[in-house]
């Protein structure tokens, strides 16, 4: 008895320290995404290179970054009212679009013969983000430490990290669904379009609830009413 | 900058559609305070009076028989005021002296060829070379010489004048709108000479001449904006000669109209259509230094978000505009004139300009019955009226002029002239804006630690305050300041400053710190490398 539980003891660090060596390679996976993204996007999804964890990781990161980007920019070059500003509507204007853009080109890709599932997406569009929070992380403390008229460092830096993250999703689409870059490209527009109309539905949908709800409480009310 | 944020705003506000994402706007159009002024985030913030009524002058406190009907216009030329009663084609002269205001005289006629003028002879004898198509009507005078004679007007009385300048000699300049001529007449009221329709190609000869507001530079030079003229300002030279326009309007159309006039409509309707033509000018005002100051109140509104609208401009000689706009937003008076107020509504429309001393403009808004006041960067001094029948709100105001630092503003409707001058809080705002300007940056920063302690939202204050810090070279304090009034260019510079000072007191610790970053692993690769060899040297000696 006393010896089963020890090795359950002995057992269960070892299975923790596993998984989380594997969660630690997947992180460290990113790098190797970033500067090599054809091998790397295709690893991702096909030798399970990376993780959903690892994933959800650089998402978080990335919401962080764009959060504390808005607070501890220097003044000088955001232009945030902070007096107005509520981080988590801040967040949230950036998650929404994310997962909805993710799940249109998962519904669309899924149905003309893309490799890619939805986990597939989200893993490679949440690897194209890493240049997005490296560059701007530290961007953050060093626009603190330089004037306005060296603006043109930060900008350019700027622009690099999204033009990087929006490269490397563009690459990580075409892999994970085994696409040509046109075909990528024409899927990329039918999903903006494929977006919208989940949002449209979405809309829709809310209205109808809560037109739903809104009855059933005067239908309450009316019987209440009658009632008493 | 600030179109790339709202930009993305657009963007995101789009995707989103759940959940209600609007930067927080000011209320509903209404400033909660008579006087007020705008923030960095372009919000309302309550201002002190920067100017109180001191007088209010109706018809009947000039004494006037006839009380004001539609009067158009206000002059000022040394403590003479002239109002142009147009409704009863004649012009007040006021005299002012502290408070009391005096009516001088009526000008409703002036007098010709009552008195010789050696003075004027040459310039009537150009005038006369410049008009040789102008036929002789005036063959009753016949003491005169016959060209002079040639040019003599019949009529002495004004037909509806809609605006009148004076020079520095009190030479009086009527625009008699509807006799279709400017006429000058000396400080006597004798007609010295006329300007009337330019004989030149360029001024199309079926339209008839009706000089509705007009200027005059140092140099006797005659600016003049004409009803149905849009090729800009008609300049004439102090001869009478016509030379030219000034500064006309952009054509503005749009892409639909333009696609629809091209390949949808028959020759014979676009014959019918009007051609895209050019909007005039509502009014004009001459500043010190001659240029033209002018306003214009016909455009799409939504112009306005882009500055394509640019309702105040200062014109130079070839007729561009120099205005200078340093603020964050341009000078168009009111910034939420998209939200609906219970009695108006839409953008302001400058109905009138004037300039005071160190190009320090004020505007006159027609649709709020406000002042908008503007330094010589474009920002926002301070804006005050509103629309009513109490003293300082207007119900169509059309005129302003300025005594010194006074501003005069007519209504139209009421027939009234309002009489402002400045308060306390106004003056030093000037005081301030004038030492800064003559180079008394640290005189000026304590007028505008005056000014901070009644209103401390003033942002020109801070950045005054800054300025003057930052050239003691108190960088800290001055960044500390330049960042309350978001004035980046000026931070950066204190930063910089700063910063240089800062990295020569720590550069010793600095490069103590990155040697020991770069060292520290040198040492630490090379002590391993001794331990290996070490080892490798005693297990080969245990070995053997």
């Amino acid at each position: 008895m006393s010896a089963i539980r020890l090795q359950s003891k002995e057992k269960a660090p070892s299975a923790r320290k596993e998984k989380w060596e594997r969660y630690v390679a997947a992180l460290k996976y990113a790098k190797y995404v970033c500067f090599h993204p054809f091998d790397g996007f295709w690893d991702l999804a096909h030798e399970k290179k990376g993780s959903i964890a690892a994933a959800t990781t650089f998402l978080v990161l990335f919401l962080v970054t764009h959060v504390l980007k808005l607070m501890y920019t220097n003044f000088q070059f955001v232009n945030a009212p902070l007096q107005y500003i509520n981080v988590f509507e801040q967040a949230a204007s950036l998650l929404l679009p994310f997962l909805i853009l993710c799940l249109g080109n998962w519904s669309l890709t899924t149905l003309f013969d893309g490799k890619g599932r939805f986990g597939d997406i989200y893993t490679a569009m949440c690897y194209a983000l890493v240049p997005f929070i490296v560059i701007q992380l530290p961007l953050v403390f060093i626009s603190n430490i330089i004037a306005f008229d060296e603006a043109a460092f930060y900008t350019v830096l700027m622009s690099v990290s999204v033009v990087y993250s929006l490269a490397l999703a563009f690459i990580g689409l075409m892999q994970v669904h085994d696409y040509s870059p046109g075909k990528t490209l024409v899927f990329l527009v039918a999903t903006v379009l494929a977006a919208s109309i989940i949002i449209f539905l979405m809309l829709v949908f809310f209205s109808l609830l809560s037109d739903l709800v809104s009855f059933f409480v005067s239908l309450y009310r009316e019987i209440a009413f009658r009632l008493y | 900058m600030k179109t790339k944020f709202r930009l993305l705003a657009m963007v995101m506000a789009m995707l989103l559609l759940v959940t209600s994402y609007s930067t927080a706007l000011a209320d509903d159009g209404y400033a909660s305070t008579y006087t007020y002024n705008y923030d960095y985030w372009q919000d309302y913030r309550e201002s002190p009076d920067a100017y109180r009524v001191s007088n209010v002058l109706y018809s009947g406190d000039l004494g006037l028989e006839v009380a004001m009907k539609r009067p158009q216009s206000l002059f000022v030329q040394g403590n003479m005021l002239y109002v142009v009663d147009t409704g009863n084609n004649r012009i007040l002269e006021i005299e002012r002296n502290g408070y009391d205001f005096e009516l001088v005289r009526i000008i409703d006629e002036f007098k010709v060829g009552a008195a010789e003028q050696p003075a004027a002879e040459e310039t009537v004898a150009a005038e006369e070379a410049a008009m040789t198509e102008e036929t002789a009507v005036a063959e009753e005078n016949t003491v005169v010489e016959e060209t002079v004679a040639a040019d003599l007007p019949t009529v002495t009385t004004f037909n509806t004048p809609n605006d009148v300048a004076v020079d520095k000699e009190g030479n009086i300049y009527v625009a008699d709108t509807n006799n279709q001529r400017i006429v000058m007449m000396d400080k006597d009221l004798n007609y010295v000479m006329q300007f009337t329709k330019p004989a030149d190609t360029t001024f199309d000869q079926s339209l008839s001449f009706l000089p509705n507001k007009l200027v005059i530079d140092n140099s006797g030079r005659v600016f003049t904006l004409a009803t149905n003229v849009n090729k800009g300002v008609v300049k004439f030279e102090a001869n009478g000669e016509f030379t030219g326009y000034v500064g006309a309007n952009k054509v503005v159309y749009s892409l639909v109209d333009y696609v629809w006039k091209t390949f949808f409509m028959t020759e014979e309707q676009r014959a019918q259509q009007e051609s895209f033509v050019p909007t005039e000018y509502c009014n004009i005002y001459m500043d010190e230094d001659s240029f033209i100051y002018a306003t214009n109140i016909s455009f799409d509104e939504y112009s306005l978000i882009w500055d394509e609208a640019q309702p105040i401009r200062r014109l130079n000689g070839v007729g561009t505009d120099i205005l200078i706009k340093n603020d964050r937003y341009p000078p168009i008076g009111e910034l939420y004139w998209q939200e609906q107020a219970k009695d108006y509504h839409g953008p302001s429309k400058f109905m009138d300009i004037t300039v005071l001393h160190d190009d320090i403009y004020v505007g006159i808004d027609r649709t709020r019955g406000r002042l908008y006041g503007y330094d010589s960067q474009g920002i926002m001094l301070w804006a005050f009226g509103n629309m009513g029948n109490s003293d300082g709100c207007f119900s169509n105001a059309i005129s302003i002029e300025h005594m010194g630092t006074d501003l005069f503003v007519l209504d139209q409707n009421e027939g009234a002239i309002t009489v402002f001058v400045p308060t306390e809080y106004g003056n030093l705002i000037y005081d301030a804006n004038r030492a800064y300007l003559s180079g008394d940056y640290d005189g000026s920063a304590d007028l505008w630690r005056e000014v901070l302690k009644m209103n401390a939202n003033y942002n020109l204050a801070f950045i005054g305050i800054g300025r003057s810090l930052m050239r003691q070279e108190n960088y800290t304090e001055a960044m500390d300041y330049f960042k309350m009034a978001m004035d980046r260019d000026n931070y950066g510079r204190a930063f910089r400053l700063w910063r240089k000072i800062w990295v020569e007191e720590n550069i010793v610790w600095m490069v103590a710190v990155i040697a020991v970053i770069i060292i520290i692993p040198v040492v630490l690769r090379s002590i391993k490398k001794k331990k290996m060899e070490v080892e490798m040297y005693e297990r080969n000696q245990v070995t053997k």
